[in-house]
């Protein structure tokens, strides 16, 4: 396979110390809460070349979590698609079901660090505020959640989880009343009282250091999976594919490929109903660049620069902006950012459980999408490595609801893999 | 040049109402800004309306909030100001998120702004180190870019004052806008600090709402800037605001000057 890089690239030592990935990231915000952030950015610093907090962290991951999550080759997957080999990143079977339990084991261990007693964040589908409502109890701090009115009624499980796991959840009845606006309300209480707590944003975004903070504690997923696939392949992979949203699993597994030019890395945005339709959230596709929550970067905008409704089958990809190291990779072009729509996600929702055994989150099930795309044009004894960031078990009612298997019996017979996908009910 | 903002500081501490372009329609805010420069406001402050604004408290998002449902757009801003300048000379300040003016273009922005009569901006979420990104531009489109400064930032406070320009938005308490019952001390010192280190004048706002706070905060400070308690009233009263709050500034102007 051709690699994509066309121009010299720098993409280690980043962000610089103003916190810019070229000319994305940085910190747009209001003064007071610069002196914040430049405490937390300093806190940062100080911590990571500790080796006591290294040691508590590593020792979480590998007790608390259950790092290193495997690498798992998909082979009946690999052979219904009939291309190259796919082999998965399982993040699905960390404790709480996602990637996310890494970067917030990592906030909340600084924010106790920093002497705070209360951790805040904001939550779109509810797998962050889980993820950080875990780790609070687990270090004992308090912990506050923002979540957008229309996103707690959607996302009923885990607003209980939430709630059983002693946080408290706040309902954000503002602006679209969902993850965008959890974030504003979540900045605002920080603004309030940035004494005694500590905004834990839930992606590689945000002002700096957060975009570096949060792919940092992601990092592992990328540098487990580099030497998994090593040991399991010979080699490293030709392909490493994940989801973007935010970004921060995407982050975590690109950032130990980086430097490897022979390996091509693909980001997958939800395209939603389609990227000629209004209702998709593929910031890096369709966006220009703008400014939003404290950092430059891509952004799906208006004439006026408000951010637009976002709409994605996946909350967990449904935010107007994405990471600053992504719009970086993109105008680099070191990742290839692509899009799967609702519908392929779906299949390889369905696909991987039928084949595998695993029901992935419909987040994840975007890179699963793409990765079966991709496989179809490699050779067989190429590699693609896809980081399954997290497990399905919250979407399985609503693709039952709205994705039925229409007239579908299996005969048992031939490859019956697209033939069953295109029992898929369409919408 | 004729420095507009400079005048609004030579007659005694400067009144600064803010009020939110468009809340609930533009001809309000043209009807209640005359009102406002007649009951005795020395410089007013046009707040843009954006739909994640990270320092605003609940007061000023719903202005905005409103603002944006009534259909406004950047270009409404220039021609509320070309109106405006048919009746008065009063210094016009645009507080703006960055995203808007970037997304607009910021030369485009700074151009039919200036043309328009705007005297300068104030960008919230552009801390001083990112002020590169448009200070030339401001420059170029004789457009002062007002600095703000909080009390949680002793060095940046030092460093800001010295390359400021216009005035200098005192923060006066952490947090978001808002109306606070009480204010802490913090500000005096940070305008203390500010003025030992340039002669740019400071004003003070964020929480402030009652003629008592105003009257301690112009004990110190040049100025004093005001926008939740306005809005307040915007939102309550709406096409009947014009009165309560022509009253109002007048009560606050009053304090300061005694």
């Amino acid at each position: 396979m051709q690699n994509i890089l066309t121009k010299e690239i720098n993409t280690t030592n980043l962000p610089d110390s103003n916190g810019r990935f070229g000319e994305f990231g940085g910190s747009y915000i209001p003064p007071q809460l610069q002196t914040v952030m430049d405490e937390v950015t300093k806190e940062y610093e100080n911590i990571v070349q500790d080796p006591v907090f290294l040691e508590e962290l590593s020792s979480l991951q590998r007790h608390y979590v259950g790092r290193p999550s495997p690498v798992y080759h998909a082979k009946r997957l690999s052979e219904a698609v009939g291309g190259a080999q796919i082999y998965l990143k399982r993040e699905d079977l960390n404790h709480t079901g996602a990637h996310k339990i890494n970067h917030c084991i990592g906030e909340v261990l600084l924010a106790k660090k920093m002497g705070k007693k209360k951790v805040i964040a904001e939550t779109g589908a509810g797998q962050h505020g889980v993820a950080l409502a875990t780790a609070a109890a687990l270090l004992g701090l308090e912990c506050d959640i923002y979540m957008g009115e229309v996103d707690i009624k959607k996302e009923a499980p885990n607003v209980s989880r939430m709630k059983i796991l002693g946080a408290q959840v706040i309902e954000v009845t503002r602006g679209t009343k969902t993850l965008k606006d959890a974030v504003d309300a979540a900045f605002e209480a920080y603004l309030e009282d940035p004494d005694t707590q500590i905004y834990c944003i839930g992606s590689v975004v945000g002002p700096h250091p957060f975009p570096m903070m949060v792919r940092d504690f992601q990092s592992v997923v990328g540098i487990e999976a580099k030497a998994q696939i090593q040991e399991l392949a010979g080699r490293l992979p030709e392909a490493v594919v994940a989801c973007v949203g935010g970004g921060s699993n995407a982050m975590g597994i690109f950032s130990a490929f980086l430097e490897d030019s022979e390996v091509t890395l693909y980001g997958v945005e939800p395209a939603g109903k389609g990227l000629d339709t209004p209702d998709h959230a593929a910031t890096i596709t369709k966006g220009s660049v703008g400014i939003l929550h404290g950092f430059k970067s891509f952004l799906l905008q208006d004439e006026s620069g408000e951010a637009l409704p976002v709409y994605s089958i996946a909350s967990g990809l449904d935010y107007p902006g994405v990471g600053p190291q992504h719009s970086y990779l993109k105008t680099i072009g070191r990742v290839n950012y692509d899009s799967a729509t609702d519908h392929e996600a779906v299949e390889a929702f369905y696909g991987l459980s039928r084949m595998e055994g695993i029901i992935p989150a419909l987040e994840s099930s975007h890179a699963v999408a793409h990765a079966i795309k991709l496989a179809k044009t490699m050779k067989k004894d190429e590699i693609i490595l896809v980081n399954l960031s997290g497990r399905g078990d919250k979407d399985i009612d609503y693709v039952l609801e709205h994705y039925p298997l229409v007239e579908y019996e299996p005969t048992g017979k031939g490859n019956g893999f697209e033939e069953f996908l295109s029992h898929i009910k369409k919408q | 040049m004729n420095d507009r903002i400079q005048n609004a500081f030579s007659n005694g501490k400067a009144f600064i109402p803010f009020v939110t372009c468009a809340d609930p329609d533009i001809s309000l805010t043209e009807e209640l800004v005359l009102a406002m420069v007649d009951s005795g406001a020395d410089l007013v402050e046009l707040g843009l309306p954006f739909s994640d604004p990270i320092a605003e408290g609940p007061v000023i998002q719903q202005a905005d909030e409103r603002a944006l449902a009534s259909g406004f757009k950047i270009h409404d801003l220039f021609t509320l100001i070309e109106r405006l300048r048919n009746h008065t000379q009063i210094p016009l300040v645009c507080m703006t998120y960055l995203n808007p003016v970037y997304r607009y273009q910021k030369d485009r922005f700074l151009m039919s702004a200036k043309q328009a009569g705007l005297d300068g901006m104030i960008i919230p979420d552009l801390p001083y180190e990112e002020q590169g990104e448009i200070k030339g531009s401001c420059k170029t489109h004789e457009i002062k870019l007002i600095s703000m400064i909080s009390p949680t930032s002793r060095e940046r406070i030092i460093t800001v004052s010295k390359n400021s320009e216009g005035f200098l938005y005192c923060v006066s308490s952490l947090g978001v806008t808002g109306m606070r019952a009480s204010l802490t001390d913090n500000a005096k010192e940070m305008v203390e600090l500010a003025k030992a280190h340039s002669n740019t004048p400071c004003a003070v706002g964020f929480g402030i709402h009652t003629p008592e706070q105003a009257h301690l905060i112009a004990s110190y400070a040049d100025g004093i800037i005001v926008g939740s308690a306005i809005m307040n009233i915007i939102a309550e009263k709406g096409s009947e605001s014009v009165q309560p709050v022509s009253r109002y500034v007048q009560q606050m102007k009053q304090a300061i000057m005694v």
